[in-house]
């Protein structure tokens, strides 16, 4: 029963937690086994029982947590749930929904960056407002090709946007940029960042500036885009993007192009 | 478990036991992140991995044993000091702790 809903949640890549008891002090906890599962899925009652059901309760709770931000772990807890307690080690198996990667311009370089971002493992959307140039055809690998203006695109599905996931603003062009970056700074996105010259980039910061946008909401914005490795290619480019959204995520310390001055591409 | 999800759906509907095998914990560098799933059937048929290659023989062995004995789950670590790690093991130089149980859930 726990393996076949998880299965299926899997395939339907709808979000789920399953606990698996990995380690227990029997003489301490009695009513757990080694090997005791809870399966945790926001909005339904968790499937399974660890032994004890004040235990069931933390954990669940927990697990629900540890799902939203889509990280596995192990966690310790005393017989009934106790914290700062470790009779008892489960191990949190987050099945999260891939993160998404929304790509705002129908440009060379979204090619290359869809091609990257799903070896990534990422849920990709292109997104640009010409017909003519958002097709399947050009893109695909792309999960998802839609025809809009950034901003509306994002006022109907921004609010599905979280930590995880991440905006890349490749349009080049001020109509259409402008409005994504001011739709994109109002979702909870993990990573936004926008292409350009340096030349373009400062005279894109003036009129978000001028649109209203604060300086908290527009140090988000990494501008130019991508970590400074002297990219050329639209590849080595999408290399660059996805490592900077990589570093970003795990807070680690690489040359950003927007914390240097010197030229972007080697 | 995604990647070995068509697998153990093979197996099952061939009535197969099966054993799973998942990365549960990390210590130092490792090759395979939490979650790295291997599962393996009586028949000694194998699909997924929880290192680069170097324990999953070690793992097969102890989950046909599961398999073949009374089913309790077991936690195996596999820890290997950098100037054993390239002839014994995790060519890392890490520990990984692996979970081995049978798919009886």
């Amino acid at each position: 029963m726990i393996y076949e809903t998880l299965r299926d949640a899997i395939r339907d890549q709808s979000p789920a937690a399953l606990v698996t008891v990995v380690a227990v002090e029997r003489d301490l906890a009695p009513s757990t086994s080694l090997g005791a599962k809870l399966l945790v899925r926001p909005g339904h009652d968790p499937i399974g029982s660890l032994g004890d059901a004040d235990l069931d309760r933390v954990v669940a709770r927990d697990a629900l947590g540890e799902l939203e931000s889509g990280l596995t772990a192990t966690r310790h807890y005393g017989p009934h749930g106790e914290a700062r307690q470790d009779e008892i080690s489960v191990f949190v198996e987050s099945f999260a929904p891939p993160p998404r990667l929304v790509i705002f311009g129908a440009v060379d370089f979204t090619a290359a960056l869809v091609r990257v971002a799903k070896v990534l493992g990422y849920h990709v959307t292109v997104c640009d407002a010409r017909p003519v140039f958002a097709t399947k055809t050009r893109f695909p690998q792309a999960d998802e090709v839609v025809v809009d203006w950034p901003n509306r695109f994002l006022a109907a599905t921004g609010a599905d946007l979280g930590p995880r996931d991440a905006v890349c603003v490749l349009t080049h062009d001020p109509k259409f940029d402008v409005p994504a970056i001011v739709a994109a700074l109002d979702t909870r996105v993990g990573y936004l960042g926008a292409m350009g010259s340096r030349r373009t980039h400062a005279d894109r910061m003036q009129r978000l500036v001028d649109a209203g946008v604060e300086d908290a909401p527009l140090a988000r914005v990494m501008a130019p885009i991508g970590l400074d490795i002297g990219a050329r290619t639209p590849e080595e480019t999408a290399i660059s993007i996805c490592a900077e959204i990589i570093a970003l995520r795990t807070g680690r310390k690489a040359p950003s192009l927007r914390d240097n001055d010197g030229p972007i591409h080697a | 478990m995604r990647e070995v999800l068509n697998d153990v759906e093979r197996w099952r509907s061939a009535g197969r036991r099966i054993a799973v095998a998942r990365v549960v914990g990390l210590e130092g560098s490792g090759p395979r992140d939490p979650g790295a799933t291997m599962v393996v059937n009586e028949d000694g048929e194998v699909a997924g991995s929880v290192s680069g290659g170097c324990v999953e023989g070690a793992v097969l062995t102890e989950a046909l044993e599961i398999l073949g004995g009374d089913g309790t789950p077991r936690l195996v670590t596999y820890g290997i000091a950098d100037e054993d790690a390239f002839a014994v093991g995790l060519t890392c130089g890490g520990t990984i702790h692996v979970f081995i149980e049978p798919l009886d859930w």
